[in-house]
């Protein structure tokens, strides 16, 4: 077997593992569909009540926003899992056997796509309840949700990488706040960016989070009539979209799996 | 004979501590070694050394004849660890931790899912085959984690403080388990605080500290070297502390160690039983009050006072890996005996 089919099959079988524990544990799966009901239904009343955006629907607006900044949230499940991982004797036994070196990451970064789907599935469904519409072909939607599914898979890597670096579960869970948080807002994920001052609007414009809101609105056929973007980021945000991903990858899959053949049990 | 283990010079450093300092060992292929030290020994260390989990600073080694270093992932083909901590997923059945071994082994579906049937049945865990791991005892945790370090019928097979935090019923479980491994033609290496674990299971034992070896024998050899059974008497008074003393000095014919404050008297003595029998009578005679008396074997508190000069938990203040337990492998036959 090559290397990286070698990685793929031990990667499933990582990932099988990780899978099962949703079996025995469902309560895991029950949090993972509240959080994003929840958030399409704050956003979507609280600022979707008091924020107007001239030529388009609020609603309409603020779900690609929404599924955006969920999947970011449900990507740093990848970072607790390591940890919680990297605190139990498993990891030596996987350390000691003739697996690929790879193999725990690409099976948990795995694993967390199914989290990511399952959230934003239920994410749609509450969306077409308060009034969200796919506008465009069923094609170009699937494509929109397919971005948001890898752009997570990327930050997942981040999130990996997080996990190994840092001591504790608890320090993955305040550390990835801290990432997710300016990231996801100061984005034009809930606000146009083009009406925030000065810097703001330029970090904004160019967070790779915009981007990916932005092609998926355009994908689900949500921006209504809103102005065509000035700026090339949000011109092109498919395309800038995917620069971004490829570059996170690059860079973080190589890292993480240094990081994990480095760490040892803490 | 092949070594089925051989290292030289290896070295190991945290930061200032060093874990291992010049290690050399061998283990011949079919033979069990006994790695014997207090916590913070360093016998964890070596073992994820030789396991590829760590990388030495000095030294090199060999494990089934290939080189640590150059062939990790060769090494990791041939070799089983089973460690200290459970190394099993809790949320998945026994059967599951098995067959997921097998895989990321390559054994094939198939073979794997045979395999894993095979060891929970050899392993007494048929029935609880297909619970979650964590509704296992400890001793039920260990023997999985045990079968899971057999999957691939491994030619080397390390074992890290197997008995470590299990009740003495589970501990004599996992003796005969280990025992029967090794009637089968295992190549082991096994560490342990406890000298008699070592005692019983190791051919040749070698005895670590600091890193460092300070002793190596046979479990025989080692006897003669730190002396066997010890009378272990506790006065009622501290007024006949002299009296128990010349008593005890008298039929060991050797060093007695009196610590004042506790009343405890102890001295190396031969031919066990009857020491103690003839002992209880001159205290009798002498009409000393006992409160406790028994023998016992050498703790490995009794090793180390012998071969370093300092009790075993001494060693533990360079402390770097092994967390639990306290160093004391105390396994005392005793017999409360309230004279008077």
């Amino acid at each position: 077997m090559t290397r990286l089919a070698l990685a793929f099959a031990d990667g499933a079988v990582v990932a099988k593992r990780n899978l099962i524990k949703i079996r025995r544990v469902p309560e895991l799966l029950i949090w993972t569909t509240m959080s994003p009901i929840m958030f399409v239904l704050l956003f979507g009343y609280v600022f979707g009540s008091s924020i107007d955006i001239a030529g388009t629907n609020y609603r309409e607006f603020f779900i690609a926003g929404v599924f955006a900044q969920t999947v970011i949230f449900g990507a740093s499940g990848t970072g607790v899992g390591m940890a919680e991982d990297m605190t139990k004797g498993i990891i030596d036994r996987f350390r000691s056997l003739p697996m690929a070196r790879s193999a725990v990451l690409v099976g948990r970064t795995g694993s967390d796509i199914l989290y990511n789907s399952i959230s934003i599935l239920v994410m749609s469904l509450t969306g077409l309840l308060v009034g969200w519409r796919i506008r465009t072909s069923a094609l170009e939607a699937i494509g929109g949700f397919l971005l948001l599914l890898l752009f997570a898979y990327a930050i997942s890597w981040v999130m990996a990488y997080v996990g190994l670096k840092v001591p504790s579960v608890e320090v993955v869970q305040n550390a990835s706040f801290m990432f997710i948080f300016p990231m996801t807002f100061v984005a034009n994920t809930f606000v146009d960016s083009s009406q925030l001052p000065g810097p703001l609007r330029t970090v904004a414009e160019w967070n790779p989070v915009s981007a990916v809101a932005q092609a998926a609105r355009e994908a689900f056929g949500n921006t209504g009539d809103l102005p065509e973007p000035e700026v090339w980021s949000l011109d092109h945000p498919f395309l800038y979209s995917l620069m971004w991903i490829a570059i996170i990858l690059a860079v973080f899959i190589p890292l993480s799996v240094r990081q994990y053949n480095k760490a040892t049990t803490k | 004979m092949t070594n089925m283990i051989q290292t030289t010079g290896l070295v190991k450093r945290y930061g200032e501590v060093v874990a291992l300092d010049h290690l050399d060992l061998e283990v011949p292929k079919g033979s069990v070694l006994g790695l014997l030290g207090p916590n913070g020994a360093g016998k964890t260390t070596a073992v994820r050394i030789l396991t590829t989990l760590l990388v030495p600073d000095e030294g090199s080694a060999e494990v089934a004849g290939l080189d640590i270093r150059k062939e990790p992932d060769k090494v990791r083909e041939r070799i089983g660890l089973s460690g200290q901590n459970a190394a099993v997923d809790e949320y998945l059945t026994g059967y599951e931790n098995l067959d997921m071994v097998g895989r990321l082994y390559h054994a094939g579906k198939k073979k794997s899912q045979a395999r894993a049937r095979e060891l929970l049945e050899r392993f007494d865990l048929l029935e609880a085959g297909d619970r979650p791991a964590k509704t296992y005892s400890g001793g039920m945790r260990r023997r999985l984690d045990l079968a899971a370090a057999l999957v691939a019928e491994p030619d080397v097979l390390f074992l890290d403080e197997p008995t470590t935090g299990l009740d003495p019923r589970s501990r004599s479980q996992m003796w005969e388990t280990i025992q029967e491994l090794v009637r089968g033609g295992s190549t082991v290496l096994l560490t342990t605080q406890y000298m008699e674990e070592a005692e019983r299971l190791a051919n040749d034992i070698v005895v670590i500290d600091r890193g460092r070896m300070i002793a190596h024998g046979t479990s025989d050899e080692l006897k003669v070297e730190i002396g066997g059974e010890r009378i272990e008497l506790i006065l009622a008074n501290s007024a006949d502390i002299p009296a128990g003393r010349s008593i005890l000095a008298e039929l060991s014919g050797g060093d007695v160690q009196v610590d004042e404050h506790t009343r405890n008297l102890t001295a190396g003595v031969t031919g066990g039983a009857e020491a103690l029998r003839q002992v209880l009578q001159r205290l009798a005679e002498k009409d000393v009050a006992v409160a406790d008396i028994g023998l016992r074997r050498p703790t490995l508190d009794d090793v180390f006072l012998t071969l370093t000069g300092h009790g075993a938990e001494e060693a533990t203040e360079t402390s770097e890996d092994d967390k639990e337990g306290s160093g004391s492998g105390r396994d005392e036959i005793r017999e409360k005996e309230a004279v008077r």
